[in-house]
């Protein structure tokens, strides 16, 4: 018998699968030639019950349905990480999906369900939902990415997202049943039960290694970021902004949860070398880009570079560090990408830095905007980019990782000068093509606010989320 | 002639693995690779059903919700395919270059 | 009790915020008076502050205020507060004081230029970054304001950015500073990682339990150096400095501004506020002393070639770093810090009057077209000379008393070659001083006929003038040039009123720190040398430990004696000038072709750019080409030329390139690392 209380544990996913379900039903019974907007409306209504369920979860902390989610600080956490960055996401489609004609019926549906499955990522200690849950956000983000459907490059970010990611997926999987082999659980207090009381053998190493290479590809870490790039370059905007911090931030919280809660032997030098990899990778790859989306998803492979650069510093400094980064990441990510959703206009047709030129004169707020975000990513104080890898940087120092330090460090002084030429196109260029600048709609408007207002509070007032991360961290060690 | 052991699984599990990612680096055919793909899982199914035998029926029930998934991944995998050819008409992944670098 | 500094940063950022976003709708006249009210208030706080602070007793001092928790993560905290002591009280008069008079200034300088309110809201938003700097009661709070002045300083640089030579050396700046900013970052991590503190208050007793690290290098020395390599960037010292130069392409009040009384500064001030540090780290202090003294001889020699009047005034500044390095590095804090307050007054003075030259010649900043200007601009030549006067280090002018204060303790602290090379450096600055001074304003006017001078206001807008806003201020002001641009014009009044200003505590800024050895009571040395107190490093010990008593009287006379060498050696500056530059102005170039390779050596300024062009950005840029390759030119515009690529070029992309496009190379790479994830992965297994 199934307590009552385990559905209140998972309720967010419970109401977001619900509003999705009712997005698609509501989708054929709207008139052909109708505004889509209430479907969108229906979306962010559906969010924000979700937002609501998990603030009434804390009084529910524990496991449930036979010991596969657990709600905690952890969950909770990313819970509403996830469900912002969903929140923001849906309000910068509004505009976008009709300048693009894109459907939207399934494009809302796929996006909540994509964040149930990014939730559940976050909340599953039984192997079996985590991969459920993997793949429930994968799926639909593969989707997603196509859903330029006329656009050859959509299709083609969609295909390969998919081919690629499939091939990880199947990479983890393997992991997984080799985890089973050597432990004869799939749960993951299981797991760490075995890594305390048993000599880790062979298997149990292969294993470890194999799902590190599946969730790896996920948070687009080197040398398995190679999708990367081309992807977010295709994709539409809004759901690079989805899939850039989502699944980034929920593979990452299932890589804690399996990789470090466990005490799984062996990872350190295979997460240093990779958090190398991917900073200096990922920067230098950026310094030619001419595509500001490929610009962003070479930036976003080195970003998931300090993230593991956290994960390395391991302790609860570098968990809460790493859960800290996430969120901030998140938060002027998302911001980003909505401002380039806006400007590429129909077609996404002006995607260059060419097409950025005197974007400051043309429209003051938008560059603004994307100025503050771009500082953010670069780690100027009172953003919450500089406290993020601020933290990041001194834990790693505290866990003595003086290499580390000073690669990463030396690749956020290498990054400056890429994100700085966007700003520098922006205002110190003539334009050199009439790029229009439609009026900023206000789905937009209050997304861009609240991803703003969020870069600009963890940056001034990161204290009571780094208490969050910090309690978080607590609750994965226990 | 001895008993057929789990080892013996894991080996051909092992195998179709190898197969499998072979598989995808070298067929040009998206739904071969596909398929290859599909071979990896079934590794993994292998796997999984083979361990039950010594830890119980968690595995099988595994394998069963990995086969799901499988088949989910198929249905949204040959959409995915349907709307690249309708595209660029064709299938081979060595003409899939308008992004790079 | 109370003193809410915090209005006083907070101040110019209000400033900023209402002429930043309101600004283009203003008239001009609002524009100028919020952005000098909202820095005069500052300053007339300051000095309210600095009364009442004067009132407070030794064991109130730091007086230190909190406003709020910034964060705490665990053991970790660090809080919104303000930090009160006699060096910051002396860095925020003279960062208000100074900041005030170039805004003043700039209301006449700026007057046809376009994005006026920009330009003030950048200037003010400068103005709250280092206002937070010099406050901040901790480190994380002081780095928010360092970075800040960066950025800023990257926009004031930057201001021109139609030009390209102003937005690269906006970026040149700011990408040098960056190097800098994370040796500083690392610095503070280090402290966060031993002492678990970055508070100022809690921080000193902790490090002052340390002995001092002879011998073996250890902790402390290592802060100390990350820390010295943060200063080297934003105080522009070797190997960092090569963005100052650049810098000169702002416009002449930023150049004043920032890279002559304030940010460029912030390094001294980091290490006379880390004093606690470098006093237990000798290896590190004997780095800041070599390093301040290098850079002092090798700007000052690069000085002496450049024949464009910021040029002169960028390195000089360098060179008066160098020996504000030098100082904290020998372990005189006040004297750095008196330099610094002097240097701030006599650099700003240089940089305004220069800035009132060029203003006056309709944007001529080469020396050569010049001559003769003290007939035209006279207010600006007797303002000019008092600088030069005490930036040559001549009495009573205050760049004597300081600059002779910092030579004796070299040299009586045991740096002969310090010294040494202090004093060589004086006399070289002396001469390229003077002969900035007789080039422009003695002789024949060398310009272009006054008759046909051009009418564009400023070479600096000349070359942004090629779009829209710009471009109609300079029309305008060509009209308004009918009347008055068309020969060498003294500048308006309230560019002239800021430079008297200066010129006046050029003169008697230095009275406040006369040495005993003259019979002065060095009060600026009283006030100031208990901040430098080992034991002030606790709140109220101050009282118990009575100023460091200074071996007097008998060094009276020695010191007296260097003190003539240093001038003796500035009037032979002065003398080489005159003879070569005015009595003889013929010499110089004769000269320059018998010295063949160096002169040319020190006009590229032993070319520092081009070896970091060649050893450090070129590496960086082939790699990030030759890798990823081209980028979309060669690859989408490319492939859509020549159709279907063949199959070899396609192949050998793949091989070479990482990101080919071709899904089974991609999946490739992730079979790669997936094997070497599991062959690591068995050894360790296996192991």
């Amino acid at each position: 018998m199934i307590p009552a209380v385990d559905y209140i544990r998972i309720l967010p996913e419970l109401v977001l699968s619900i509003f999705g379900i009712i997005v698609m039903m509501v989708d054929p019974v709207l008139p052909e030639q109708s505004p889509k907007k209430p479907l969108g409306v229906i979306a962010v209504i559906g969010v924000l019950a979700a937002l609501a369920a998990t603030a009434y979860q804390p009084g529910f902390y524990g496991s449930a349905f036979y010991n596969t989610v657990s709600v905690d600080t952890f969950s909770v956490f990313f819970h509403v990480v996830v469900l912002l960055i969903a929140l923001v996401v849906i309000l910068i489609s509004f505009e976008y999906l009709d300048v693009q004609r894109i459907r939207s019926g399934e494009y809302y549906a796929l996006v909540l369900f994509g964040t149930v499955g990014m939730m559940l990522m976050s909340a599953a200690v039984e192997l079996v939902l985590i991969f459920i849950a993997l793949e429930i956000s994968s799926i639909s983000t593969y989707i997603l990415a196509g859903m330029r459907r006329r656009a050859a490059e959509s299709a083609e970010a969609s295909l390969k997202y998919f081919l690629l990611g499939s091939f990880a997926t199947a990479f983890f999987l393997y992991g997984v049943a080799l985890i089973f082999g050597a432990t004869g659980t799939t749960n993951v207090y299981g797991i760490a039960h075995y890594f305390q009381t048993q000599q880790a053998s062979v298997l149990a190493y292969l294993a470890v290694g194999l799902m590190f290479v599946g969730l790896g590809f996920k948070v687009a870490s080197a040398p398995f970021h190679v999708w990367t790039p081309d992807v977010y370059e295709g994709s539409p905007a809004p759901v690079v902004a989805l899939m850039s911090t989502g699944p980034k931030a929920a593979a990452f919280a299932v890589l804690l949860r399996v990789l470090f809660a466990t005490g799984a032997p062996g990872w350190f030098w295979m997460v240093w070398v990779s958090a190398a990899l991917s900073m200096t990778l990922g920067n230098i790859g950026a310094l030619v880009q001419q595509n500001v989306k490929r610009l962003l998803a070479y930036s976003s492979i080195a970003h998931a570079g300090y993230l593991l650069v956290a994960f390395a510093a391991a302790k609860q400094v570098g968990i809460s560090a790493a859960i800290f980064y996430a969120a901030s990441y998140a938060a002027m990510n998302v911001g980003a990408f909505a401002v380039i959703g806006h400007f590429a206009s129909e077609g996404e047709k002006y995607v260059t830095l060419d097409d950025y030129a005197g974007l400051g004169r043309r429209s003051p707020l938008l560059a603004a905007t994307l100025t503050i975000f771009l500082l953010s990513l670069i780690g100027i104080p009172v953003t919450g980019g500089f406290f993020a890898k601020f933290y990041v940087f001194s834990a790693a120092l505290q866990s003595n990782l003086v290499g580390l330090t000073i690669i990463g460090v030396i690749n956020s002084a290498i990054a400056a000068y890429y994100y700085l030429r966007v700003i520098v196109y922006m205002y110190m260029r003539d334009e050199r093509v009439e790029a229009p600048v439609a009026r900023i709609p206000a789905g937009l408007g209050v997304g861009l606010a609240i991803s703003l207002v969020a870069t600009i509070y963890l940056g001034v007032m990161p204290g009571r989320v780094l208490d969050y991360a910090i309690q978080s961290a607590q609750d994965l060690l226990k | 002639m001895t008993e057929i052991g789990t080892l013996h699984y894991l080996v051909v599990a092992a195998a179709l693995f190898i197969i499998g990612t072979i598989g995808v680096l070298t067929r040009r055919n998206v739904v071969i690779i596909l398929m290859s793909i599909e071979l990896i899982l079934n590794a993994v199914n292998l796997n999984l059903v083979a361990f039950s035998r010594l830890y119980g029926l968690h595995g099988q029930v595994f394998a069963i919700f990995v086969i799901t998934d499988a088949a989910a991944e198929a249905a949204v995998g040959l959409g995915i395919i349907i709307a690249f050819f309708r595209n660029k008409e064709t299938v081979n992944v060595d003409e899939v270059d308008l992004l790079k670098w | 009790m109370s003193m809410h500094l915090w209005i006083i940063p907070l101040l110019p950022l209000a400033g900023a915020a209402v002429n930043g976003l309101l600004g283009k709708r203003f008239p001009r006249a609002l524009v100028n008076a919020i952005a000098l009210g909202f820095t005069a208030a500052p300053f007339a706080m300051a000095l309210w502050v600095a009364a009442q602070f004067a009132g407070l007793s030794p064991d109130q001092i730091p007086h230190i205020e909190r406003y709020a928790t910034w964060l705490s993560a665990g053991a970790f905290s660090a809080e919104y507060g303000m930090y009160l002591d006699q060096l910051s009280v002396i860095m925020m008069l003279v960062v208000t004081g100074v900041g005030f008079l170039i805004h003043v200034y700039s209301v006449g300088y700026m007057e046809h230029e376009g994005g006026y309110y920009r330009y003030f809201a950048y200037l003010n938003i400068f103005m709250f970054f280092m206002l937070t700097l010099v406050l901040a009661n901790n480190y994380l709070l002081m780095f928010v304001g360092w970075e800040g002045v960066g950025l800023a300083s990257y926009l004031l640089i930057g201001f021109w950015f139609l030009k390209k030579s102003a937005a690269d050396a906006g970026k040149k700046a700011f990408i040098t500073n960056r190097v800098g900013d994370f040796g500083f970052l690392i610095a503070l991590f280090l402290l966060i990682k031993h002492f678990g503190t970055l508070q100022y208050d809690s921080l000193w007793p902790l490090i002052s339990r340390y002995p001092v690290e002879t011998g073996a290098a250890g902790l402390l020395t290592a802060i100390g150096l990350l820390m010295l390599v943060g200063a080297t960037g934003k105080s522009a010292q070797i190997p960092l400095y090569v963005w100052l130069p650049d810098a000169m392409e702002g416009p002449t009040p930023v150049s004043a501004l920032i890279h002559a009384a304030t940010m460029v500064t912030a390094g001294v001030y980091m290490v006379a506020r880390s004093h606690l540090v470098f006093n237990r780290a000798p290896d590190a202090q004997m780095a800041v002393a070599v390093i301040g003294t290098l850079t002092a001889i090798f700007a000052a020699s690069i000085g002496i070639v450049q024949t464009d009047i910021k040029k002169v005034l960028a390195y000089s500044t360098i060179s008066q770093l160098g020996y504000m390095f030098m100082a904290c590095g020998v372990l005189d804090y006040v004297g750095g810090i008196f330099h610094l307050m002097t240097h701030a007054f006599f650099k700003a003075l240089l940089f305004l009057a220069a800035g009132s030259v060029i203003h006056g010649l309709g944007g001529e900043q080469d020396m050569r077209h010049m001559g003769g200007l003290r007939k035209y601009l006279p207010y600006t030549f007797w303002s000019m000379t008092i600088a030069t006067f005490a930036i040559a280090g001549l009495p009573p002018f205050a760049g004597f008393f300081s600059k002779d204060r910092i030579l004796w303790s070299a040299w009586s602290s045991g740096y002969h070659v310090l010294w040494l090379v202090g004093v060589i450096t004086a006399g070289m600055t002396s001469f390229y001083m003077f002969r900035l001074w007789f080039l422009t304003f003695f002789g024949k006017y060398r310009g272009p006929n006054p008759e046909t001078v051009a009418h564009g206001h400023d070479a600096d807008a000349q070359h942004a003038g090629h779009t829209g806003a710009v471009q109609d201020a300079k029309d305008a002001h060509a009209a308004a040039g009918s009347h008055g641009h068309r020969s060498p014009h003294e500048s308006p009044w309230v560019m002239v009123v800021p430079l008297m200003i200066l010129a006046l505590l050029s003169l008697v800024g230095g009275w406040a720190g006369v040495p005993h050895s003259l019979h002065g009571s060095d009060r600026f040395g009283t006030f100031l040398s208990p901040a430098f107190n080992e034991a002030s490093a606790t709140p109220g010990a101050a009282a118990a430990t009575p100023a460091e008593a200074k071996p007097e009287s008998e060094d009276n006379s020695t010191e007296l004696a260097f003190s003539s060498i240093s001038v003796g050696l500035a009037a032979l500056g002065f003398l080489a000038a005159w003879w070569l530059y005015y009595k003889r102005p013929e010499l110089p170039e004769r000269m320059a072709k018998a010295a063949g390779g160096l002169y040319t050596l020190l006009l590229d300024k032993y070319k520092i750019d081009e070896l970091y062009g060649a050893v450090i950005i070129q590496p960086l840029i082939l790699l990030s080409t030759n890798v990823f390759w081209k980028g979309i030119d060669q690859g989408l515009i490319d492939r859509a030329v020549d159709g279907s690529a063949t199959d070899a070029r396609e192949a050998s992309d793949a091989m070479r390139h990482m990101q080919s496009g071709n899904i089974r190379s991609y999946a490739g790479w992730v079979a790669v690392g997936a094997a070497a994830v599991i062959a690591f992965m068995v050894w360790r297994g296996v192991r």
